[in-house]
């Protein structure tokens, strides 16, 4: 058929334009070099929220004003506390997506590029979770919020620049009793 | 830190909103007066303090105070106040310019400390905050941290990873040197969590520059061979769940899709071991029942086959990643049957393993039909439109037909595009694909978009054997009562056209086929109204018959006086045309539409080639017509702004290059006349004066229409018209004396690339009706207060750099007039803006990577500088404009092809405002240099 060449030609583009919105993004100056535009990995921001949309943990590794962290914040929550437990872990975000795991009435979420492992993601959360559950012995939601100072430490032995820094629980557990002894 | 911990309670037992902000002012109240107070605080107050800042900011409130205090921390010896101290700082600082030299300096006493926790401390709080002014004190340091052979691991760890945080943020600041072959060499480290860290280091690196890594291909496959070739012990603490280092892995099988399959013969070898191995332990009975177990197997499994099909060079190997999907698309876990689809996707793009992916139809119709989630379901369509090719279409096209109906509205219009471009890609005859987009539109109709029915109609035009078909089909159709009204525009148009295949059926003879599409008219919008007006006068052409009912119809008040001027403008012309022209003029007039060319752009071709058919973007009829039209809104009367294109977008065969035998009366005809008040020209308010010509380079890069000379005897006007490498230039010469200018007479000179054809000088009498413009051969006198017009066609043969030059001559009062004005015909002219994704876009980009591609040009501002007035200049430059694509929002980036007679050239850009330096940085990258540097000449000059 003489036109099924051209048959993207008018319609696929439509395809690739469903548009929405990208995350809105500081990082780089408005004179950043090429490298910026390139497609960059790794994980945009980690959030733990209650069932209630109560914010336990916000680390972010894009630069975001208030107003979207808050927004974003509030879109995951409607997002993620929809889907049932037989959906997948994983749900499209904007142009990203989201890797989740509910525990207990906590929702672990992190947002990364869809090209992104989702698998590699999904037991990195659980990684961090049975550290945190080491740390504080049998951790709960309450640890979270009086110990909120201490979280951001955990966070940071194991995910760093948006990328996962140590993997190994023994090693993070070692290094965080050794912080818990300095004084 | 009892007092944070009772705060926090008090927080917590606080009933209502209200109680919740007394009880916070009243410990800011506190923490002030503490802060302000006489007695020195000591570290553990202050820690305190600002710990509960920290708390009360992380609830929503601001803090505007305690930054000071804060930095104070960082001076302490103590960890757990310095932890406090940065925690706030990353949290909580935004660059706070008095603050940050405070912060930088106790940053750097705490590198400088030699105490891996202070170290780690600080390191972290670089990667966390990124800023320019970090990256500018501490780049050059954190790579001697790096690679220094006295450095604990764990320091070795963040300073990689802070390396990369920087890398990111501010790359110019990151210098490549020495260190960068010593950080590969850390793939060899023994620490794993140093040589994970490394490899996330390194692979960002490494897409940036990956000639300068290339080094780490033979470490990374060492690395991994080790890995999955260890027995779990091997690795104690870095197993996870039975699964020896899933994450490194997962990394390293990253960090080799920067690159192709390694060229040296004993490393392939080794590499397609390692993945052969962990496909066969995919195979092997799980060590444990966890799903921890297989989710770190598979995650490793999934990168495996991510690599192989990036080298996409291994037949056996793709056969046995798709054979291994295939089992994955029933197992019981939802997110193994989710990513095996997503997967497979890309493996049904190989040549190799196209096949394979075939075999899994039925159960990829069966997920479209069970899957609960809907995402789930999207990946099976996705993957359906991916696998489908000539010898299953019709199956897949039925099944997607089918799902459409009870299909979430959320898809459902990509679903009606996939459709579209499936039915009519395979489409072995057409009156399958006529049924298949008329269903389509029965099942979905709100859905289909006008890119949709455009495409059917022009298949039909297109196809002779089809037309007696389509056009009984339409009519049946239409014979439902509650028919969509996108199908009530396929019937007008096609029965408009065609109708007279079918006239011949009492059925559906000509008045029947009228009042069948009368009957719905009143009910339908304002476009479709116009659409149908059009089609009941190419029914008075096809059928004479029908003549009075028609024209009886174009009289009555309801047209005749529409209070929508489009509508109403139709129906006077139409009546007119069809009282006072000759059956031949009609004839001449409504003659059938002549065939749609067929194309294709190279950027296209491209994309398809690499993403499977479908994910490809293109330009489409109607942008032509919006081309044109956003044109007159800017210096013509308003009405063009509120009427759609469609007056250009359907029967009147205007909105297309036509064949040079083509009159130009029929054009004139249609809608020149009345839109372009010619009048007009004389008077135009807009800028460019006696003197323009000058700059008519620079002025018309980005517009069509507007004066480019004028002094007291003349004044020369032009609209023009681009599509692909073709344009036509409507020139008008408007007389300003009361005299006559005898001897008129008009040439064009240009270069050898350009091809332009003139057509005789057009004499128009401004006194007549729009409809009875007269077209008359060439005059050589002007009368005075008269105008002229005259059509250049415009033929692109390949790229060019030189303007072409108008030469008019004329004698005025026994006096020899000569004028010569550049004609403002420029490459960007023929342009076809290209819509695709972000990540097309990088793609793209990325592909166009060779230095001679890429031209790039540093300037400063000659106008203030305003976004939408760059939007506009930068859409009238003829690219598409992509939103979303670039993560600064305050950047624009567009993408278009170049169309010329020999080639296309697809052509990405990118313009990036620097508002406090009044300048612009313009990169453009084409896959030729000569239009690279042609294009971005152009460009630059508009800013």
């Amino acid at each position: 058929m003489p036109s099924s060449k051209d048959v993207s030609a008018s319609l696929a583009h439509i395809l690739t334009n469903k548009a929405c919105p990208p995350l809105i993004p500081g990082t780089c100056s408005s004179l950043g070099t090429h490298d910026t535009i390139g497609r960059q990995t790794g994980i945009r921001f980690i959030l733990i929220q209650n069932r209630a949309g109560k914010t336990r943990l916000a680390k972010w590794y894009m630069q975001f004003d208030d107003d979207e962290k808050q927004k974003l914040i509030e879109e995951v929550h409607a997002v993620v506390t929809v889907r049932d437990a037989k959906h997948t872990n994983f749900v499209e975000f904007r142009n990203f997506k989201i890797i989740y795991r509910r525990y207990a009435g906590l929702y672990f979420c992190i947002c990364v590029d869809v090209t992104d492992n989702n698998l590699a993601y999904l037991e990195g959360i659980h990684n961090f979770v049975e550290v945190l559950n080491e740390y504080f012995h049998n951790v709960c939601e309450l640890d979270l919020v009086f110990n909120f100072y201490k979280v951001y430490t955990v966070v940071d032995e194991m995910f760093l620049a948006g990328e996962i820094r140590e993997t190994s629980q023994t090693k993070v557990l070692k290094q965080l009793l050794m912080l818990q002894s300095l004084e | 830190m009892r007092g944070l911990a009772v705060f926090i309670s008090d927080i917590r037992n606080c009933k209502s909103k209200e109680a919740e902000v007394k009880r916070i002012n009243k410990e800011l109240a506190n923490i002030r007066s503490k802060f302000k107070g006489d007695k020195a605080l000591d570290g553990y107050s202050k820690k305190k303090y600002v710990c509960k800042l920290l708390f009360i900011f992380l609830l929503g409130h601001d803090i505007d105070f305690g930054h000071m205090e804060a930095v104070n921390l960082l001076s302490s010896n103590k960890y757990t106040e310095k932890q406090i101290g940065y925690l706030f700082i990353s949290v909580l600082v935004n660059s706070n310019s008095d603050l940050i030299s405070l912060i930088n300096n106790g940053i750097k006493n705490d590198l400088a400390s030699r105490n891996p926790t202070f170290m780690n401390l600080a390191l972290h709080c670089i990667a966390n905050v990124g800023s320019r002014e970090m990256a500018e004190a501490f780049a050059s340091q954190i790579p001697s941290i790096l690679v220094a052979g006295d450095t604990m691991d764990s320091v070795k760890q963040s300073a990689a990873l802070c390396l990369l945080r920087l890398n990111r943020t501010s790359p110019d600041l990151v210098p490549m040197g020495e260190w960068t072959a010593r950080v590969v060499h850390l793939l060899n480290d023994q620490h794993l969590g140093v040589v994970t860290a490394a490899t996330s280091l390194i692979t960002t690196l490494a897409q940036k520059s990956p000639e300068d890594f290339r080094t780490s291909i033979s470490l990374a496959v060492a690395r991994l061979s080790r890995i999955v070739t260890s027995a779990s012990i091997d690795l104690q603490d870095y197993t996870y769940y039975f699964v020896a280092a899933p994450w490194l892995s997962v990394k390293l099988l990253r960090l080799l899709q920067c690159y192709p399959p390694p060229e040296d013969a004993a490393l392939r070898s080794r590499l397609t071991e390692c993945l052969e191995t962990i496909l066969n332990k995919a195979q092997e009975p799980p060590k444990s029942k966890k799903v921890q177990h297989s989710n770190a197997k598979n995650a490793v499994l999934f990168e495996a086959i991510a690599l192989i099909i990036h080298h996409d060079s291994e037949p056996t190997l793709l056969v046995r990643a798709c054979n291994q999907l295939g089992q994955f698309l029933q197992h019981r876990e939802t997110n193994l049957r989710y990513l095996a689809l997503e997967s497979m996707c890309t493996l049904a793009s190989s040549e190799f393993s196209h096949e394979a992916v075939k075999t899994h139809i039925d159960t990829v119709i069966n997920a479209l039909k069970t899957e609960r989630d809907v995402s789930v379901r999207q990946r099976a369509v996705d993957l359906l439109y991916a696998m489908c090719d000539r010898s299953n279409s019709k199956q897949i096209v039925a099944e997607m037909l089918s799902y459409l109906e009870n299909a979430d509205y959320s898809i459902r219009e990509e679903i009606v595009l996939k459709v579209a471009i499936l039915a009519e890609k395979y489409a072995v005859d057409y009156t399958w694909y006529v049924d298949t987009i008329l269903n389509l539109i029965r099942i979905a109709g709100d859905h289909v978009s006008e890119e949709v029915w455009y495409r059917v109609i022009q298949i039909v035009i297109n196809q002779d054997d089809v037309q007696g078909y389509a056009a009984k089909t339409v009519f049946e159709a239409l014979q439902t009562p509650a028919c969509h009204e996108n199908l009530l525009k396929v019937g007008g148009y096609i029965l408009g056209e065609f109708g007279n295949l079918i006239a011949g059926d009492p059925r559906s003879s000509p008045l029947v086929q009228f009042n069948l599409l009368h009957s719905k008219f009143h009910l339908c919008s304002v476009p479709t109204r116009a659409l149908l007006l059009s089609a009941y006068i190419k029914f008075i052409n096809l059928f004479p018959e029908v003549k009075p009912t028609i024209q009886d119809v174009l009289r009555s008040d309801s047209q005749l006086r529409n209070a929508d001027v489009e509508l109403q403008q139709r129906a006077i012309e139409y009546l007119r045309l069809s009282c006072i022209a000759s059956t031949d003029i009609l004839a001449t007039v409504l003659e059938e539409m002549p065939p749609f060319p067929e194309r294709e752009s190279s950027i296209l071709a491209k994309l398809k080639k690499k993403k499977g058919p479908g994910k490809v973007p293109d330009m489409d009829e109607a942008r032509w017509n919006v081309n044109g039209n956003t044109e007159h809104s800017e210096n013509t009367e308003p009405t063009n702004k509120s009427s759609p294109p469609s007056l250009v977008a359907d029967l009147l065969p205007t909105n297309r290059p036509r064949p040079a035998s083509y009159s130009p009366t029929i054009l004139s005809a249609g809608n020149m006349a009345p839109s372009h008040p010619f009048t007009d020209l004389l008077n135009m308010n807009s800028s460019p004066a006696a003197g323009a010509s000058l700059l008519v380079d620079v002025l018309f890069v980005c517009k069509n229409n507007g004066v480019i000379f004028e002094n007291q005897l003349l004044q020369i006007g032009l609209k023009s018209e681009y599509r692909q490498n073709l344009g036509r230039i409507y020139v008008f010469y408007g007389n300003k004396t009361s005299s006559q200018f005898l001897s008129f007479s008009s040439s064009v000179t240009s270069s050898d690339t350009l091809k332009t054809h003139i057509l005789p000088l057009l004499r128009l009498l401004l006194t007549d009706l729009s409809l009875n413009v007269h077209t008359m051969p060439v005059d050589p006198t002007v009368e005075g207060g008269a105008q002229l017009q005259q059509i250049l066609n415009i033929e692109c043969l390949s790229d060019f750099s030189d303007t072409p030059v108008l030469n008019v001559q004329f004698r005025y009062g026994g006096t020899l007039q000569n004028i010569a004005v550049k004609l403002p015909v420029m490459l960007n002219k023929f342009f076809q803006p290209t819509e695709m994704t972000s990540e097309d876009f990088f793609q793209r980009w990325k592909q166009l990577g060779v230095p001679q591609q890429e031209v790039q040009t540093i300037f400063k501002a000659q106008h203030p500088m305003d976004t939408d007035v760059t939007n506009a200049k930068i859409l009238g430059f003829g690219v598409a404009l992509l939103s979303g694509v670039d993560p600064n929002p305050a950047n624009f980036v567009g993408a278009g092809v170049i169309h010329t007679k020999n080639t296309q050239v697809g052509c990405l850009l990118r313009l990036e405002p620097n508002p406090q330096a009044e300048m612009y940085r313009l990169t453009l990258r084409t896959s030729r240099e000569s239009v690279s540097q042609r294009l971005c000449d152009l460009l630059s000059e508009q800013f």
